[in-house]
């Protein structure tokens, strides 16, 4: 329904002569992006798996983590900020949790506090010397990134697995989908499943949706990264915008590596590499601009959903190489970010 | 009398104390001898170069301050590249560990061929060199355009790379983790009879070249005025776009004699791991040397400088048995107090102090 009037609007718009907003213009891209991918692989890539309703649902219960990492890259990036330390953070959540519910008989809540809280400390730190300190926010951020993976190895070498039975009991439990599913080969019908990770992220999301447009604090963000000079005059306190803007990255980062550590249980130095770059891309591709100021939260979801099925693609079409993955990904950043620019050049001229 | 003097002899040591403190090479060379000093400390032979004689029974010369040297190399050599790009792009580029990567793969692949363990090489080492240099000048080619031509941050350009890099490397070699024959080792350790390792002499050349071409051609003022100001320097008949363009290319020819050193000294090439963080390391060498992550200026020296002072303390660290992977955490943190020291709020409490001073000693020419 939302897509449809979002298309009605566009429709209308197009025969008005009017020109779209860009990041409407870019959304639209993406979600049609999204579902053209996903109705060719169905059509083309069928037999192997691609026309199942599970592997739709897989799709979120593989990407539920990084869903929620990138709305936080979105709301730094609608504020004309940058944050590449997720993965880090990620990684030192991962393990960090791992080593005190095998060895300090952490709980359920203990463990979520403490992600949540490595979270709000980078998120804190890195805000303070990007917003007060007026830091370059790539170089505050590359810092914690490494400081991320350092305390990694200065915590656990290895790696590590979650070894705490309520933990992982949590962890395993599924939602069943209610006459949803699949008939295997052998003509029984399973139900799909769905992680509870996922339900969290698209709280989560709704809830982004909602602070972006609705509340003074989501406004300012976007009066921040698109000028932040006139929002000084507007009256909005920029840097604690800023400082706020990071804040909500890092408590959204600790969100989201719990969520990783909830779905992948392990831990180890080189875990979620790349994670970052993937959330980056992911609101990139989402229609959020790098310059600051434009950007939409469900663009951010699609943007997940279509860098996943296009590397589900990529797998399944049957590549052995390791390596095309990872280019693939790079090649649809290149092409979204051109995109922009080219928008952007466009605009000013 | 005698007092007066000794008066006298401390206000000049306190004032020259300040002007040294105040000079641009002040930070990168007291924090080396801060390093060296702690180094000392920790094994008084620290200092000791000695001629032994390797397992060939040629003579090499043996000692930590020349492992340093060594192992500088590669970052001394990218350092260089990365004042330029900082400089006229006021921005860093991240992908430099990935590029290294591919131009090893690259190497690799033109000296092996599909064999994993060939008894002599496929091809000339120059050919190989050629090659590897190209590769890192089309990497460095691909990031001047997104950052010239489109306007993209210099970070966000080179994300790109960053991610896809060490997957084209890995490519580039066909899968394979091949081993090169021994000759091809010269360039990485020693050539046989010769005492000195060899990439310290291309550390050296490539240290000469440069200073050189800063000194005769228009490259330094050029990349100043862009990065200072693009527009001032368009009206004034620069074409910024191809001064940053030619910063990219640069750095990539840097990456690409990097890349060969590093791809000699094993003889072989691990594209995922091979230089990790260093994109971290050159980025600290550039801050540490004096040089304003923001752009405009550049002073190469204190680069060079600071390139040396974190190869001291990455081996400082090794040798207190810190875990390689924990190594970053030092770096980071020295990168923050090193960044936040510059910002205009920790500046400005510390300029107006001096302004003042100035103002009532009847000198008033400070100025930012």
């Amino acid at each position: 329904m939302n897509y449809r009037k979002h298309n009605l609007s566009f429709w209308s718009k197009l025969k008005r002569g009017e020109s779209l907003t860009d990041s409407v213009f870019l959304l639209t891209i993406t979600v049609s992006l999204f579902i053209a991918i996903y109705a060719l692989s169905i059509i083309f890539l069928g037999d192997k798996g691609f026309s199942k309703i599970q592997m739709f649902f897989n799709l979120f219960n593989e990407n539920a983590a990084l869903i929620v990492i990138a709305c936080g890259l979105s709301i730094v990036m609608i504020t004309g900020s940058i944050d590449i330390s997720v993965g880090g953070s990620t990684a030192l959540i991962c393990t960090a949790c791992i080593v005190c519910l095998n060895n300090y008989n952490f709980n359920f809540v203990t463990t979520l506090i403490l992600a949540l809280g490595i979270g709000l400390v980078f998120g804190a730190v890195q805000g303070f010397l990007i917003a007060y300190l007026e830091m370059q926010p790539f170089i505050v951020t590359l810092a914690g990134m490494f400081l991320g993976r350092g305390l990694v190895a200065l915590v656990e070498v290895n790696q590590i697995q979650v070894d705490n039975a309520g933990f992982e009991m949590l962890s395993g439990a599924r939602i069943l989908i209610p006459f949803l599913g699949d008939i295997n080969k052998k003509g029984v019908f399973i139900q799909s499943k769905l992680e509870y990770g996922v339900i969290v992220a698209i709280i989560i999301v709704c809830l982004m949706f909602w602070i972006l447009r609705k509340t003074n604090l989501g406004r300012s963000f976007y009066a921040v990264g698109g000028n932040s000079h006139s929002a000084l005059l507007l009256g909005i306190n920029v840097k604690r915008t800023r400082f706020h803007a990071h804040l909500l990255c890092g408590l959204l980062a600790g969100i989201g590596g719990f969520l990783y550590l909830f779905h992948t249980r392990s831990g180890s130095v080189q875990q979620a590499t790349g994670l970052e770059m993937d959330a980056i891309a992911a609101s990139i591709i989402g229609g959020t601009l790098l310059t600051g100021g434009v950007g939409n939260i469900f663009g951010t979801l699609f943007g997940v959903l279509t860098s996943g099925i296009v590397l589900l693609v990529v797998t399944a079409i049957g590549s052995q190489d390791p390596w095309w993955p990872q280019i693939t990904r790079a090649a649809m950043l290149c092409f979204f970010i051109v995109l922009q620019s080219v928008i952007c050049s466009r605009k000013k001229k | 009398m005698t007092r007066n003097n000794n008066k006298l002899d401390t206000d000049r040591f306190a004032s020259v104390l300040k002007a040294l403190s105040r000079h641009r090479m002040f930070i990168p060379i007291a924090f080396l001898a801060f390093l060296l000093l702690i180094n000392v400390f920790i094994n008084p032979s620290f200092l000791r170069v000695s001629l032994g004689r390797d397992s060939t029974g040629s003579p090499v010369l043996i000692g930590n301050l020349i492992n340093i040297l060594n192992n500088a190399t590669e970052l001394v050599i990218l350092t260089i590249g990365m004042t330029l790009v900082t400089a006229s792009s006021r921005g860093q580029d991240i992908s430099i560990g990935a590029t290294v990567s591919i131009v090893g793969g690259v190497i690799m692949r033109v000296l092996c061929g599909n064999e994993t363990q060939p008894t002599q090489l496929h091809a000339p080492i120059l050919v190989a060199l050629l090659l590897g240099c190209l590769a890192g000048i089309a990497c460095g080619a691909f990031n001047g355009i997104l950052v010239s031509k489109f306007n993209i941050q210099p970070m966000v350009a080179t994300l790109i790379l960053f991610t896809a890099g060490r997957s084209i490397g890995s490519m580039a070699m066909g899968g394979l983790k091949p081993k090169a024959a021994a000759s091809f080792g010269y360039y990485g350790n020693f050539i046989p009879g010769f005492p000195v390792p060899t990439p310290i002499l291309i550390t050296i050349g490539a240290i000469v070249v440069t200073l050189f071409a800063l000194k005769r051609t228009n490259l330094s003022l050029y990349t100043r005025a862009v990065g200072i100001n693009d527009k001032a320097s368009s009206l004034n008949g620069l074409n910024p776009a191809l001064i940053k363009f030619l910063t990219f290319v640069i750095l990539g020819l840097c990456v690409g004699i990097a890349g060969f050193v590093q791809s000699s000294r094993v003889q072989t090439v691990n594209p995922y791991t091979i230089v990790p963080s260093i994109e971290m390391d050159v980025i600290l060498a550039v801050a540490l040397g004096g040089n304003s992550l923001g752009g405009g200026k550049f002073n190469m020296t204190g680069s060079i400088v600071g390139a040396y002072t974190i190869q001291t303390l990455t081996s400082m660290l090794t040798t207190l048995n810190v875990n390689t992977n924990a190594v970053p955490v030092f770096k980071a943190v020295i990168i923050i107090i090193l960044v936040a020291i510059q910002t205009p709020m920790l500046k400005s409490l510390f300029v107006k102090k001096v302004t003042l001073s100035n103002l009532t000693a009847g000198a008033g020419k400070e100025r930012g």
